[in-house]
Formats: C-alpha cells, sequence, structure tokens
C-alpha cells in the first residue's frame, strides 16, 4: 500500500512538487495502478535473463574526432535565464 | 497517392497545394495542428515551383508530430514545460525527409510527452476524430492521424512507444506502421521510453507507408541503437501478394474484452487474405495478458529518467524567483507538467527506488523476455501473427481520462509488439457503426518487407482505406 507519506518521499525522489489537494488522489490511483501490477508476481521468471533492449547492439565505438557542433549562441537561445554567455542556474550554495 | 501528387506538383504548383491545405487546416475543427510552420513551407514551395528539385518526396508536404525536433519550427511535446522551445537542429528522419524535397508543413497535436492513448492530455486541448468529433483520435500520435484522415495533410509521422502510431491509425481509418526497434534512427526524436519506441509513418494508404519507410530507415551513428543493415528496397516487394503466406492467429488476442464489431471485422480480414492465397493457423502468445503491467512498468520508469532533463535550465518552463536549487525545480515540473505525466514520473520513481527495483522494474524486464520469446516461437511456424490492432473502436472525449488504468487496458494488443521489438502495421478492416477498425499484422524483426507485401494485398483486395470522413 501506497500512504501519504510514500507519495511525499516519491515526488521528492522525482523533483515534482505535490500540492495537498493532488496527494489524496494520486494515493488512491498509485494504489489501483500498483495492484494491476502486481500480476507479475504470477509469472515464475526463475533462470529468465532480463531485456534491457531488444535488438543486441553493444559497445558501439567511433573515433574521437571534434566535428560540427552548435555555435555558443545557437546552444544559449532556449535558454529562458541566462547571463555572460552562460545558463544561469539557481544558487547551489 | 504520394507518387502520384509528387508527379503532379511537379508539373503543378506546390504552391497552391501547400494553401489549399494551410486553408483548411485553419478552418479546421479537428485541432489536429499545433503549429503550421506557413511562412518556412510556402516559401520551400515557391522555391520548388520556380525550380522543381527531385527526390522520392519532391515538393510534397509532411505533418510532423510535436515530439520529433524541426529546426526553427517550435517542437514542444503538447507540454507546457517546453511551450516555446525551437530546436536548433533536425531530427534525423527530417534531414532523411528534407533530402528527399519533402517540405514539412507543421507539428500536430499528441499526448503530453506521448502519454496517452487518446491525445486529450495535450496541453493544446484534445484532438477530435474526423469520423465522429466527439469521439478521440486515438493516440499519442493523434494529431497525425486525424490530420491525414481529415485530408489536411498527405502524409505524416508519428512515433509509437506502445502502439502511438497503430491506435491512432486504427481509429482515424489510416495506415500506421510500427518499424522494428532500431531500423529508424531515434536521433532527435524526445525520449519517453527509449528501450520501446520508434518512429513511424501514418499514410493513406501501405504503398505510401512503403514510400515513407524507404526514405527514414537506415543506419545513423547518432543513436546508439541504429542497426546496421543493408539498405532494403520496401516498394520493390510490395506487389509480390500473399500466396504461400503463412498467418499465425493468436488466440489471446480474441475473445473477452473484444469488440464484438471489430472480431467481426478482423476474422472477414483473414478470410481475405485466405482468399488471395494465405493459409491461417492459431498460434498462442501466452503471455499476453502480462504484457501491459510489463509495459507501464518499464515505460515509467524510463520515463522518470528521461523526464528528468526538464528542469527549465537550459530550455523550457522556468517560473518565479529562483530559490534553492531543488525547490526551483520541484516547482517548475509542478506548473510544467500535466497530471498524466506526473502520474508516470512518479511511479515511475517509485518503480525504480530502492528495495522496489528488484519487484517492478527488474520483474518486468524479465517477463519481458518471455514476451519476445512469445513472438520468436510463433515466427518458427508463421510469417505474419495477424488480429486486432485495439480491442475497441474510438471511444468518447472524456469517458476514459479520469480512470487511468482503464485508459491503460486499451493498448492490450499494442504493448506487447513495442516489447518484442517487433514491426506491426495496422490497416483499415472496416467499420463499427461510422468508426473504423483496424487489422494489426505483426512481422519478424526487420521483417517490415512481408508486413507491408501483405498489407498492400490486404488493401489491393478491399476498399476500406478509400472510405473518407464527410466532417469539417
Amino acid at each position: 500500500m501506497i500512504t501519504r507519506d510514500d507519495v511525499e518521499h516519491i515526488s521528492w525522489l522525482a523533483s515534482v512538487k505535490i500540492e495537498d489537494a493532488e496527494k489524496d488522489e494520486f494515493v488512491e490511483q498509485f494504489n489501483s495502478i500498483l495492484d494491476y501490477f502486481h500480476q507479475l508476481d504470477e509469472v515464475k521468471t526463475d533462470g529468465v535473463e532480463p531485456t534491457y533492449r531488444v535488438v543486441d547492439i553493444s559497445n558501439i565505438f567511433r573515433e574521437d574526432v571534434a566535428c560540427q557542433s552548435l555555435s555558443q549562441e545557437e546552444a544559449l537561445r532556449n535558454a529562458p535565464r541566462r547571463e555572460n554567455g552562460y545558463f544561469k542556474s539557481p544558487r547551489i550554495v | 497517392m504520394l507518387a502520384q501528387l509528387r508527379n503532379r506538383l511537379e508539373s503543378g504548383s506546390a504552391e497552391e497545394y501547400l494553401s489549399i491545405l494551410f486553408e483548411k487546416a485553419e478552418r479546421s475543427r479537428l485541432n489536429g495542428f499545433t503549429t503550421l510552420a506557413k511562412e518556412s513551407a510556402l516559401e520551400s514551395a515557391r522555391e520548388f515551383d520556380r525550380k522543381p528539385w527531385g527526390g522520392l518526396m519532391a515538393g510534397v508536404p509532411i505533418a510532423i508530430k510535436e515530439c520529433i525536433s524541426t529546426s526553427g519550427i517550435e517542437t514542444n511535446c503538447s507540454s507546457r514545460i517546453l511551450q516555446g522551445y525551437v530546436p536548433p537542429f533536425d531530427a534525423h528522419v527530417i534531414e532523411r525527409l528534407k533530402a528527399e524535397g519533402a517540405i514539412v508543413m507543421g507539428k500536430t497535436n499528441m499526448d503530453e510527452f506521448a502519454m496517452g492513448s487518446s491525445t486529450e492530455t495535450s496541453c493544446f486541448g484534445p484532438t477530435h476524430n474526423p469520423w465522429d468529433l466527439d469521439c478521440v483520435p486515438g493516440g499519442s500520435s493523434g494529431g497525425s492521424a486525424a490530420v491525414v484522415a481529415g485530408g489536411e495533410a498527405p502524409a505524416a509521422l508519428g512515433s509509437d512507444t506502445g502502439g502511438s502510431v497503430r491506435c491512432p491509425a486504427s481509429f482515424c481509418g489510416i495506415v500506421g506502421l510500427k518499424p522494428t526497434y532500431g531500423l529508424v534512427s531515434r536521433f532527435g526524436l524526445i525520449a519517453y521510453a527509449n528501450s520501446l519506441e520508434q518512429i513511424g509513418p501514418l499514410t493513406q494508404s501501405v504503398e505510401d507507408t512503403a514510400l515513407l519507410m524507404e526514405i527514414i530507415a537506415g543506419h545513423d551513428w547518432r543513436d546508439s541503437t541504429s542497426a546496421e543493415m543493408d539498405r532494403w528496397s520496401y516498394l520493390a516487394d510490395l506487389d509480390k501478394g500473399v500466396s504461400g503466406l503463412k498467418i499465425g492467429i493468436p488466440k489471446e488476442y480474441f475473445g473477452e474484452g473484444v469488440n464484438k464489431d471489430v472480431e467481426r471485422a478482423v476474422w472477414e480480414a483473414i478470410s481475405t487474405l485466405e482468399g488471395l492465397g494465405a493459409s491461417w493457423q492459431e498460434v498462442s502468445l501466452p503471455h499476453t495478458r502480462y504484457a501491459l503491467a510489463a509495459y507501464y512498468v518499464i515505460a515509467m520508469s524510463e520515463a522518470s529518467s528521461n523526464l528528468a532533463r526538464f528542469d527549465g535550465l537550459r530550455y523550457g518552463l522556468r517560473v518565479g524567483e529562483d530559490k534553492d536549487w531543488h525547490t526551483t525545480f520541484s516547482e517548475i515540473r509542478a506548473q510544467g507538467f500535466g497530471p498524466e505525466v506526473k502520474r508516470r514520473i512518479l511511479l515511475g520513481t517509485y518503480a525504480l527506488s530502492a528495495g522496489y527495483y528488484g519487484r517492478y522494474y527488474l520483474k518486468a524486464l524479465k517477463v519481458r523476455t518471455l514476451i519476445k520469446e512469445d513472438f520468436l516461437h510463433a515466427f518458427k511456424d508463421v510469417d505474419i501473427v495477424a488480429g486486432p490492432t485495439m480491442p475497441i473502436p474510438a471511444f468518447r472525449i472524456g469517458e476514459r481520462i479520469n480512470d487511468p488504468l482503464s485508459l491503460y487496458l486499451a493498448d492490450v494488443f499494442t504493448v506487447p509488439i513495442n516489447l518484442a521489438g517487433v514491426p506491426a502495421i495496422s490497416v483499415p478492416c472496416g467499420f463499427a457503426g461510422r468508426l473504423p477498425i483496424g487489422l494489426q499484422l505483426i512481422g519478424r524483426h526487420f521483417d517490415e518487407a512481408t508486413v507491408l507485401r501483405a498489407a498492400h494485398a490486404f488493401e489491393t483486395a478491399t476498399s476500406f482505406h478509400d472510405a473518407r470522413p464527410e466532417v469539417v
């Protein structure tokens, strides 16, 4: 069972603020969805390997050569706040 | 279709044709387009009219789903958090389309970040089904399907993570293909669940889908999951028919939960293919009933990681005064994401969190292996697998949106295909009242050619794809 406290904790982990008014609805919906997920418990998976990628491709290498990239101006164009050619972030310390 | 249109534009006027489409889109009640790239598209069309260029799509306009990056044209995944974002680059598929002479005419509505089967979770409001404006067009590529079915665009691209091309193709009575995972580069596709999704065409005919696949399939080093395959002509084998083709009918895809009209139309379609020289036999995909749970655990987990990048720093929504790092981002994300996106991020975060990883995520990946093996096993005996694309015809706008689980259940026959990574097409095969029904044909990994050939044979023998809605 997911509780209100769990929803608050997950919302902190996910960096998505949840309003008080939304919490009860999420608790109810999450429990019904997780309840549905629990049918996976019925499946015997001993010795079954997990599938991370359906098509087997691994370790794709390329030569480390510089190629054309975005200009600073292009990279910054969509940034809502910027200063002196940098992205402007909230204060960290 | 597209090839004929191309010939007509070469001798006629691309500008005139495009203007008619724009006029129609502007009067439309479908809400299929989110952005019309009028200026850049009409400029390209005038240039084409002055001096026509070559290519498989020379002068032909195409509509693009909101989650596929288009240089200079806003790309926002129908989400508030990305409104105003204009990509400085083109997705691989857009580069390929432009190289073949196509003109990007605009962007189409979708469920926010492709999370939905109805195009109701968009921040631009729902798209309407052209066959019945009170019904959903399916989703998440609902805008792309609606504008093609409604005659506002000759073709479109969508993306399919758990059915998002095939579901709206089925609900809107057009053709939609989800290619084999790795066949089409995802470079420039804004990720939702990256191990499941592929970009695919939405068109009025199978031939048009084959033509677009000819253009967009192929290796791209910028997508590390892009397969290195020899180039294949999807058009060359299209007319070869289905004589001797073995079709598997999964018993799990019929019966409880499947609408009677859908079931009848799909069986009639199988008889049609039989009449054309194919044979069918029952096959079993025993883990089908666990596919939805496995799919949603995996998709939500991947989403929680993929959508962590939206923080208002480099692009997108930034609100209020900056506070501390965590509070600022949490508030931006609270305002920027809609309820369904929040639900999936939070549930995915939970499924990946300490103590639950093994129970949910790892377990789902193991069930995924069993579902893939179901298909590999079936394909030892048959060449393609056939069934309904959706268990039901289009439902009414608002009918399911407040009950997320009931909406998820509609994806029962589309999500196993993404889990297995195999290709599947939806083609029109009948009507329930005035609402279209889709037949789903599923193939072996990288065997799009057989899927397209069977779909083309069916389409040539029937007239469902010729029917057009009267609205708008």
